[in-house]
Formats: C-alpha cells, sequence, structure tokens
C-alpha cells in the first residue's frame, strides 16, 4: 500500500489528516501489518483531553496489546465508534479508519511526510 | 466431540438426593423460579466426557511443558496426599477457631518458612493468586505512604520487560504506571531509572531475575536509589525459582514480595489451580497486612488492614501443599531447585543456540528468550509456527511473543523437574524443525498435523468469542 502524500506521520506510526481546525488520528498501514489482525480498540470519551505524544487509547491482537499515541494536544470531539465492533476495518483500510478526531488544537509532535515516512519504516524494517 | 449439553438426556442422571420426606418452609426471598439448565447425563457417560477432553489436551503429565515465566514443574504427589488428610480437607471455615489448631499451626509454619525463605518479617497468605499477591503488594505500599501523610506519591515505575499484570495491578491500586527502558543487556536502564525517579515516586516494581532470564546485576545500586527517592521496592516473585534458597529479595533492598505457590512451590497451575500468591512484607507494613496472620500476639487481624482480599483464609488447601514440599525439601534441598533450574535452562540455551539466535547471549537464569527475528524474515517462519510444529512432537509450547522487547520471541523455562534424557529430546525435535525450516519452511507453517484439531482461528475467536452454551437459541 502506498502511504497517501496528503497525511503526516510519526515516528511510532500512527498518522494525522487535517480538516479545518480538526485533526483525523489512524494508524499507518506499516502498523496495521506489524499488529496482525487487530481484535480489540480502546478509544477515549468525547471531551477527554489527549497530549502529543502521550496514549490516547490502545488496539490488541491475538500477539499483544499496544499503546496509541497521540501526535496532536487538543480535545476529542469525536471517535470512530464503528471500530469498537469492527476493529478489523483497521487492518482492511489502514487509512479510512480513523480512531479519533481532535479539535482545539495546541501543540503537535515531530511527524513526517509520507517519503520519509516511508524511509523510515524501510529503516525499522532493516534495523529489527 | 460433542459437548456435555449436547449429551444431555432428560430424565437422565444421578440421583444424589433422595426425595424430600418431610415439610419445609422457605424464607420468603427473591429465588428462582425454574430449575438450573444442567446437563442431565449418567456418571458414567460423564466420566468418558471427561477422559475424552482431557486426551485432547496437554498437561505436564502428558510431556515437557516449558511454558516460560510459568514454572510448570512437576506436583509431588505426596502435596495431593497431604492435603487429602481429613484433618485439612474437610474443615469449614466457619468453624471455631479452638477447632481449629492444626491448620492454623501450618499456616503459621507455611508463614514463617516463606519468611525466612524471601527475608521478610510478615506474610499473608490470603490473596488468591499471583496478580492478587501483587495487588496486595500495592496496596501495602499506598497505605505505608498514606500513614506517613506522604500523599503526594502517585507514581510506580515498572521497567519495560515486566509482566503485564505489574501495570494493571498499579493501574488498579490507583498509580500511574511509569516505563523504564531495558538496557542492551537486558537489564534496568539505570539512566533511565535516575530520570524517572521523584518525589512522586510510590515505588518500583521489579521481577529478578526478570522476563529475558536475567539477573539485574544492579540490583543492589537500583534498589538503593527508589529508597533514597523515598519509594519502596516490590519483588515480583513470578521468577523466584531461579534463586529460591539462594538469594533472599529482603536482602537486596525489597520491602514487599509476592509469591507464587502455584510456581515456585509445585502446587498445581493449570486448569484453575487453584493458585495461591501469599505477599511478604518488611516490618513498617505489617501492620496494614490483609485478613488475618500470625504475629507475636497469635493469629490476629492487624489494627491498621487493608482488609481482605478474599473470603475466609484464602485458598488454604493450597497452603499444604506448598507446606508439604518445603518440608519434604528442607533447608538443605530448597537451593537445589534454584541450581537445577538454571543449570537446566542454561544447558538447553547452549544446545539450542547453534539453531536459534538468543536474545540476550550470556548465563541466563532458569530461562532464556530465543529471537525467531532473523529466521521470520529470511525463511519466512514465525515462532507462532515452530510453536505449532512443537505439538507434532508431543511437547508443549514455550511461551510466545514475549517479552514484548523480543521480536518473534520464544521463552523456554524446562524448570529443574526435567531429566538429561528428556531435555535431549527436545533439543532434538528443536532441531529437526530447525532443518524442517530450511528444506521445506511450508511443512512448518503446515503444521500442526498430528493434533485433534489443527491451527485455530485466533482471531475468530477473540473477535466473535462463545462463551456460553446456547439452549436452541
Amino acid at each position: 500500500m502506498i502511504d497517501p502524500k496528503e497525511l503526516k506521520y510519526t515516528k511510532t506510526h500512527e498518522w494525522v489528516r487535517y480538516e479545518g481546525d480538526a485533526a483525523f488520528v489512524g494508524i499507518s498501514d506499516y502498523a496495521q501489518h506489524a499488529l496482525g489482525d487487530l481484535v480489540f480498540v480502546n478509544l477515549p470519551e468525547p471531551g477527554d483531553e489527549v497530549e502529543a505524544g502521550e496514549p490516547f487509547g490502545d488496539v490488541e491482537s491475538v500477539k499483544a496489546v499496544s499503546d496509541l499515541f497521540s501526535p496532536v494536544s487538543g480535545e476529542v470531539l469525536e471517535i470512530n465508534e464503528e471500530l469498537l465492533d469492527a476493529p478489523q476495518l483497521i487492518n482492511e483500510q489502514p487509512y479510512e479508519a480513523w480512531f479519533i478526531k481532535v479539535g482545539g488544537i495546541t501543540g503537535e509532535e515531530e511527524m513526517m511526510d509520507a517519503e520519509r515516512y516511508d524511509a523510515f519504516c524501510e529503516e525499522e524494517e532493516g534495523n529489527e | 466431540m460433542k459437548l456435555i449439553f449436547e449429551k444431555s438426556v432428560p430424565g437422565r442422571g444421578q440421583q444424589i438426593f433422595p426425595e424430600c420426606d418431610v415439610a419445609v418452609t422457605l424464607p420468603k426471598v427473591p429465588m428462582r423460579q425454574t430449575a438450573p439448565r444442567l446437563p442431565e447425563i449418567s456418571e458414567n457417560e460423564m466420566g468418558r466426557h471427561y477422559t475424552e477432553l482431557a486426551k485432547r489436551a496437554h498437561g505436564l503429565n502428558d510431556g515437557f511443558y516449558p511454558l516460560g515465566s510459568c514454572t510448570m514443574k512437576h506436583n509431588p504427589r505426596i502435596n495431593e496426599q497431604m492435603a487429602a488428610l481429613p484433618g485439612f480437607a474437610k474443615l469449614h471455615p466457619l468453624q471455631p477457631e479452638w477447632s481449629l489448631e492444626g491448620a492454623l499451626e501450618a499456616i503459621a509454619t507455611l508463614e514463617q518458612d516463606l519468611c525466612e525463605i524471601t527475608g521478610m518479617d510478615g506474610f499473608t497468605l490470603q490473596p488468591a493468586a499471583g496478580a492478587q499477591g501483587e495487588f496486595t503488594g500495592l496496596l501495602l505500599i499506598k497505605a505505608y505512604h498514606t500513614h506517613r501523610k506522604d500523599d503526594a506519591r502517585t507514581e510506580i515505575l515498572i521497567p519495560d520487560s515486566a509482566h503485564g499484570t505489574n501495570p494493571a495491578s498499579a493501574t488498579m491500586a490507583g498509580y500511574k504506571t511509569v516505563e523504564i527502558k531495558s538496557d542492551e543487556k537486558g537489564m534496568v536502564d539505570l539512566e533511565d531509572l535516575k530520570a524517572h525517579l521523584s518525589e512522586k515516586t510510590a515505588g518500583l516494581m521489579l521481577t529478578n531475575p526478570n522476563t529475558v532470564g536475567i539477573f539485574d546485576d544492579n540490583i543492589m545500586e537500583i534498589t538503593r536509589l527508589v529508597h533514597e527517592a523515598g519509594g519502596l521496592c516490590y519483588y515480583d516473585g513470578a521468577n523466584l525459582n531461579a534463586v529460591v534458597g539462594l538469594v533472599r529479595p529482603g536482602d537486596i533492598g525489597f520491602d514487599v514480595v509476592h509469591l507464587n505457590l502455584h510456581k515456585t512451590f509445585s502446587c498445581p497451575h493449570g486448569g484453575g489451580g487453584p493458585g495461591s500468591g501469599p505477599c511478604g512484607c518488611k516490618k513498617d507494613l505489617v501492620p496494614f497486612l490483609p485478613g488475618r496472620h500470625t504475629g507475636e500476639e497469635g493469629f490476629r487481624r492487624e489494627a491498621e488492614s487493608i482488609g481482605d482480599m478474599t473470603g475466609f483464609y484464602g485458598n488454604f488447601l493450597v497452603y499444604i501443599k506448598a507446606l508439604t514440599y518445603i518440608l519434604s525439601l528442607g533447608k538443605e534441598g530448597i537451593p537445589d531447585i534454584a541450581r537445577n533450574a538454571v543449570l537446566n535452562a542454561n544447558y538447553m540455551m547452549e544446545k539450542l543456540k547453534a539453531y536459534y539466535p538468543v536474545a540476550y547471549d550470556r548465563t541466563c537464569m532458569h530461562e532464556f528468550v530465543l529471537s525467531l527475528e532473523k529466521i521470520h524474515k529470511e525463511n519466512h517462519v514465525s515462532a507462532l509456527d515452530v510453536a505449532k510444529a512443537l505439538l507434532d512432537f508431543g511437547i508443549h509450547p514455550p511461551t510466545m511473543y514475549f517479552p514484548l522487547i523480543v521480536h518473534e520471541a520464544l521463552m523456554i523455562e524446562p524448570t529443574e523437574t526435567e531429566s538429561r534424557e528428556t531435555m535431549d529430546g527436545v533439543i532434538d525435535a528443536f532441531i529437526q524443525i530447525y532443518n524442517e525450516i530450511i528444506d521445506n519452511p511450508q511443512a512448518v507453517a503446515a503444521s500442526p498435523v498430528t493434533t485433534p484439531v489443527r491451527r485455530l482461528d485466533e482471531v475468530k475467536a477473540a473477535r466473535e468469542p462463545v462463551l456460553r452454551y446456547k439452549f436452541g437459541e
């Protein structure tokens, strides 16, 4: 899968898509592939504060539970409730399956564009 | 095979109780209106049903069971014999204390023995399993700080190699978990520890040896640093089997410890145990112990107790098994547990590392971790595939994909109760699988082929679990 050019990516493999003042957050194709089939998702509640670089939820595969790190600081406006019943959507369409929509953004993590992120993933692959 | 509910025939079954022939007046309380839908089946057929289930499972009596960090050692049969003595087995938890003297003496003896083995001053046997022992230990730490009006301590430090129960217990006790990195040797990264110690530190939870089977060389410095910051040190006893009788947590700076009687002390582990996770502590924490324990004034509840962790005395018959084990081995025999557990693990590691790379190549303690990352990349055979292939050799798979800091991990703990011949057979199986990985990786990926069921759909089981029988629904 090609990582969409219009998104920004973190070193912990989350993506961000800005729409107006709000940011949608998901995990990359590389991340869903590394995690394997996902079976549970834990998300915050709308109204919760998230902080850049801090966990905001977790995903569970048959292997392990992994934290989701927020690329931005702000307030959760909305969560993608569909994922709670159908976590496989994250595996099937990682760039459609957003986890949270964040507003009132006050800061963000250092992020990469698609090209740099692809290179970063290749490097990770090599180091492992 | 059919489920027991599918074998049920209305009206069939054992008549355990005769028909009641006296008038019974039941109190006016909410009562169920229909009988429970228990399966109706004859004793003969029930026996066969469970025997058939047992044949499809793999227990310690079937073969090698190297489940890392679980210490699946042999459970000596004499333990069962002692626990079945009517004087222990037929007690009622509500009978008066004066009629329980033998049982109380057994409890007191076990508490004292565990204190001596761990270097602690007091023990509660009440926690029903390891995680509850951890939770108890954290509540003791909390009670200690609260009692000193040192209320700003909100963080528990936990290394990234820890069992998942550690952060879970800390969270349940109301603490924030702070993760400490491991260094390249698999030990606590001292700089990262120093960076995270503060006036907010309530304590550190440490498993030593840790989940990669390595004894932390810096343990004295680690516990000193935590104490200097005003925190307490918690010893997770999950891996005590590696050091029991040789190293006492109380002598290396730990203030609280939990033990798993169903690991180190040879009580049954699988199939629901039941478990038992006693929690011990230094004298400053004794006033907060839960339940009743043996103190200077006999078997009493502490005035400042954190309360009960379970009802009554906990899993009492498990104590009898652990006590039997301790008394059978004695002070002289107990250190041999650790010596042989470590010897067996190193023997297997040395034999296997030419085929499967070890995650940390140094003398290990009671267990070691292989990393199949390279094999996975080059030969497209995963740790899961090798675990499944072992089933065809009648070997229970090792712990897989744990600890999380090692990719494609297989964590092997042979325990001290396996013979050299058994281990040689297992090593041969691993080597045969390795040759298959090179020559015919598809065959490894297709295993197991000899088991009653082959690969299970774990994803479907997790996403759509069926947790009860559906009566024609």
